[in-house]
């Protein structure tokens, strides 16, 4: 790089810009688990002030962890947002593959339609979308939550995956079938390895929405035994709303999972996205 | 000579495409439909009755729906207009500082500005909550640092003040996605390109302007187009925050959380879901149209370089 576009003053006014809005993105995250460890007049008296040896309080975990099932929650939403994804990535990757290596009649078609659900929500369908459960008898499943997010997930993964099939090298699909391997076999022993990079930058962009729902579980599966960890922090907090150490922690378990789980796969994600995988 | 062998039917085909057409047809397109062709009834006596177009039109008209509706709709264009004054200038201007080649600690700024994006909206809408609230006191204390306390009133409580409050916390959660996908953009501008700026005298600023920006144009058509989806979309926020009322006196009722209250109902008045499949109806042909309109009149006329 030439040295016409760097000087000082002009990288010291970027880092200012950055830094003040990395501060203005980080400062609530950061004031609510801070807060959390606190004793509640340490809370009020002085907010902005880490946890010390004498405010250091753990009161409202323990009225989360006796009041809230937040266990149940929890592995609620582990189990919807972990089956969603598993049928996300395999049905999405078997449509991809379909449609980027087969030459058929509707080919095209059948991907504008499956494509139309990028841009359509599905929480427009809610209404049919209970009727259709309360004909079939799912309504307060986990089944139920899994079926819609496994389609609202089903139109983006296609899309993206059948970009990174069609650069799959057709040599390699050719061996395999000179080699006499069935077209199921191509697909589970030669293409879906491949795959595996471009399924994990979807499948960070499928669960994060899926965890976060407020809407479906709220609508689909309200009872006490199929909530999940966002409903149930949401009842929580406008259950607990004048406690505020229970609703500070409450907060900061619902934010950590996340955070731990991005730190790990924030890479992936920024690389997923850097790399031309949104269009 | 020429017998052409027909080919046999390629059932694998079928197989791939099967679960996902059918997962995606059964629960996401027939109740879009279901969802469509319910709004053209009403419930009379416990029996279904085909009314037409009457549900729009009285959502539309009738002064029982309509003010709400109108509301509604307005907050919701009210909180999309926040959302390109505010969110996609600082997601521009976020990427172009992060872009830049020589900057160090760059993949922490991305890490830690794009946080807030992977939040629930639950956890956004009550820190914020919190935060603003008058009982807590982080905010007025805040203000007081740099002098300002008496700019302090409970936001969230004014009904003047509460969309734009509620839209700037969106602002604030969802900026990481343009600043994302314009900083994907400005990295695939080839060198060559700046280098020929350059040789030009076209720098720093200006070529922001003069060469980077039309350059990103692109991106920042489908920025829009998707921010307006999720706008017009838009529930769980407004509803954390606020509730399904939508308080103070529904200043922040925008048509998710209208459909929500419709729907189901509340207090006293009892769910009606063909009103409800009518203002999801609605949402579906407001979605449409902003979505035709960037496909046919913005996305074509775009034009795109290619390197």
């Amino acid at each position: 790089m030439s040295q016409a576009r760097s000087s000082l003053p002009r990288t010291i006014a970027a880092h200012a810009i950055l830094i003040a809005y990395t501060i203005i993105a980080l400062f609530p995250v950061i004031l609510i688990v801070m807060n959390s460890f606190k004793s509640r007049q340490a809370i009020f008296r002085s907010p902005l002030m880490p946890p010390t040896a004498e405010t250091f309080d753990l009161v409202g975990y323990r009225t989360v962890m006796v009041q809230g099932d937040f266990f149940l929650y929890f592995q609620n939403s582990l189990i919807v947002t972990v089956v969603s994804l598993f049928l996300v990535l395999l049905f999405g990757a078997m449509a991809a593959f379909a449609l980027a290596e087969y030459r058929f009649r509707g080919n095209t078609l059948t991907g504008l339609y499956l494509a139309l659900g990028i841009m359509i929500p599905i929480r427009l369908g809610t209404v049919a979308i209970l009727q259709l459960m309360v004909a079939s008898g799912l309504v307060n499943t986990r089944t139920a939550l899994i079926l819609v997010y496994t389609a609202q997930g089903l139109p983006l993964a296609i899309f993206i995956l059948s970009e990174f099939t069609r650069q799959i090298s057709d040599d390699l699909k050719n061996a395999g079938r000179i080699d006499g391997l069935s077209e199921y076999r191509i697909f589970f022993r030669l293409v879906l390895p491949l795959l595996r990079p471009a399924m994990a930058t979807v499948a960070v962009f499928t669960m994060i929405p899926i965890w976060n729902d407020l809407w479906f579980p709220l609508i689909l599966a309200p009872a006490e035994p199929t909530k999940t960890i966002t409903l149930g922090v949401q009842i929580f907090l406008g259950q607990f709303v004048t406690n505020w150490n229970a609703v500070l922690s409450a907060l900061s378990l619902a934010i950590v999972p996340v955070l731990v789980l991005y730190l790990i796969f924030s890479r992936q994600l920024i690389r997923g996205i850097t790399s031309g995988a949104v269009k | 000579m020429a017998t052409r062998i027909k080919k046999p039917f390629r059932w694998h085909i079928l197989v791939f495409l099967a679960p996902a057409v059918f997962v995606y047809t059964a629960v996401m397109i027939l109740p879009l439909f279901g969802t469509l062709q319910l709004s053209l009834f009403r419930n009379a006596g416990g029996e279904q009755a085909f009314v037409g177009i009457e549900n729009f039109r009285a959502l539309l008209t009738d002064p029982r729906w309509s003010a709400s509706f109108w509301n509604a709709l307005g907050n919701n264009v009210w909180f999309f207009v926040v959302h390109m004054l505010v969110q996609n200038p600082i997601g521009i201007l976020l990427a172009a500082l992060l872009s830049h080649p020589k900057l160090r600690f760059s993949a922490f700024y991305r890490a830690a500005i794009f946080i807030p994006t992977i939040l629930s909206f639950v956890i956004v809408g009550f820190a914020w909550k919190l935060i603003l609230s008058p009982l807590w006191g982080v905010a007025p204390n805040l203000l007081d640092l740099v002098g300002l306390k008496s700019l302090f009133t409970p936001w969230l409580g004014k009904a003047e003040y509460a969309l734009t409050t509620l839209s700037l916390i969106s602002v604030w959660q969802f900026v990481g996605i343009p600043m994302m996908l314009i900083y994907a953009a400005l990295l695939a501008i080839p060198d060559e390109i700046l280098e020929a700026a350059e040789c030009d005298g076209i720098t720093g600023m200006a070529q922001f302007w003069k060469i980077k920006l039309p350059l990103i144009l692109p991106s920042i058509g489908i920025i829009s187009v998707l921010t307006f989806v999720g706008n017009f979309n838009a529930f769980d926020l407004i509803y954390s925050a606020q509730g399904a009322l939508a308080g103070p006196n529904f200043s922040t009722d925008i048509l998710g959380t209208f459909l929500y209250r419709t729907f189901f109902g509340f207090q006293l008045q009892l769910g009606d879901p063909h009103m409800g499949a009518t203002i999801a109806s609605m949402m579906f042909f407001i979605i449409l149209a902003g979505v035709c309109l960037y496909l046919f009149a913005i996305q074509t006329r775009l034009r795109r370089y290619q390197f």
